[in-house]
């Protein structure tokens, strides 16, 4: 086994045992944090592919802005915090899909690639990745904007009621 | 170790070595100082006031609003990077920068949004 090897197995274990502290916790702050585990082992997971773009990404997106969002919406919704006895959903089902999509997607993507090699390439992925949108997908890209924009006004216009009241008046 | 996984290697032992320091340092301290628990030291230090109510209060919807614009830029950032690799190589330049002018200036205009509906005004 290589470096990588080592490196990847033991990440993939941070990942899933994280993964599991998050649906088991009681504490439904605790689970936001071990989703920041999960996705940050995650994104060391892409360093070691040497996907550095995808991997920063990773950790600036999901790692910090979705996980600081969610909390935020706990920190909105859920007060007094603690620990919640009604956290639980009915496990069999939710064991069934979870670990049934799992397996499914496992055994698709095993079959999709067999034992196929690629090599590693060193860090690379933000300019193949800027090539590729500012050569072929410009249009996408400019409409993102309008799509985050749009979801920015939707936004301020659905949490501050002083601002959607003199929208209606 | 050299090569990719190297240059990752020497930000570890770095990581490491910072950790190993707060560590070494807290225990040192620990080692050291005398431990007189109260029950007076050991509540919540709220500016010499005695705290009052629970330790956690609901948060203001506004906030909100903030996460959601650092997301927001977060977005902008992460498409920014791609961009300053490459607009420099032959075959992208002006058009590049005009692209990405347009795509800031329309996230800009949310800011401007917000701005005008005094959302970033605090009071």
């Amino acid at each position: 086994m290589t470096t990588a090897d080592v490196l990847m197995l033991a990440l993939g274990a941070v990942a899933v045992g994280a993964a599991a502290a998050v649906v088991t916790t009681r504490q439904i702050v605790r689970a936001g944090l071990w989703l920041v585990v999960a996705l940050g082992s995650l994104a060391g997971l892409y360093l070691v592919l040497s996907a550095e773009l995808v991997a920063w990404v990773q950790v600036l997106i999901y790692v910090g802005a979705v996980v600081v969002l969610l909390l935020f919406a706990v920190m909105l919704t859920r007060a007094p915090i603690g620990v919640s006895e009604d956290l639980d959903r009915s496990r069999w089902p939710g064991l069934l899909i979870g670990g049934g999509a799992g397996l499914g997607l496992a055994a698709l993507l095993i079959d999709a690639y067999q034992w196929s090699t690629v090599d590693l390439a060193d860090g690379a992925g933000a300019e193949e990745v800027g090539a590729a949108i500012f050569r072929s997908w410009v249009l996408p890209f400019e409409v993102l904007s309008v799509l985050l924009l749009a979801a920015l006004v939707g936004a301020i216009v659905i949490s501050r009621p002083d601002v959607s009241a003199r929208v209606g008046r | 170790m050299g090569g990719y996984l190297g240059s990752y290697a020497t930000l570890g032992l770095l990581l490491a070595v910072g950790v190993l320091f707060f560590l070494v340092a807290m225990t040192a301290n620990r080692l050291l100082r005398t431990n007189r628990p109260s029950a007076a030291k050991s509540t919540t230090y709220e500016c010499g006031l005695d705290p009052v109510g629970g330790d956690w209060a609901q948060a203001q919807i506004r906030y909100y609003v903030y996460a959601y614009l650092y997301v927001l830029f977060a977005v902008e950032a992460v498409f920014l990077f791609p961009w300053a690799v490459i607009f420099d190589d032959p075959g992208f330049g002006m058009t590049a920068v005009v692209e990405m002018g347009i795509f800031v200036g329309v996230l800009a205009l949310g800011l401007l949004y917000a701005w005008r509906k005094r959302v970033l005004q605090w009071t």
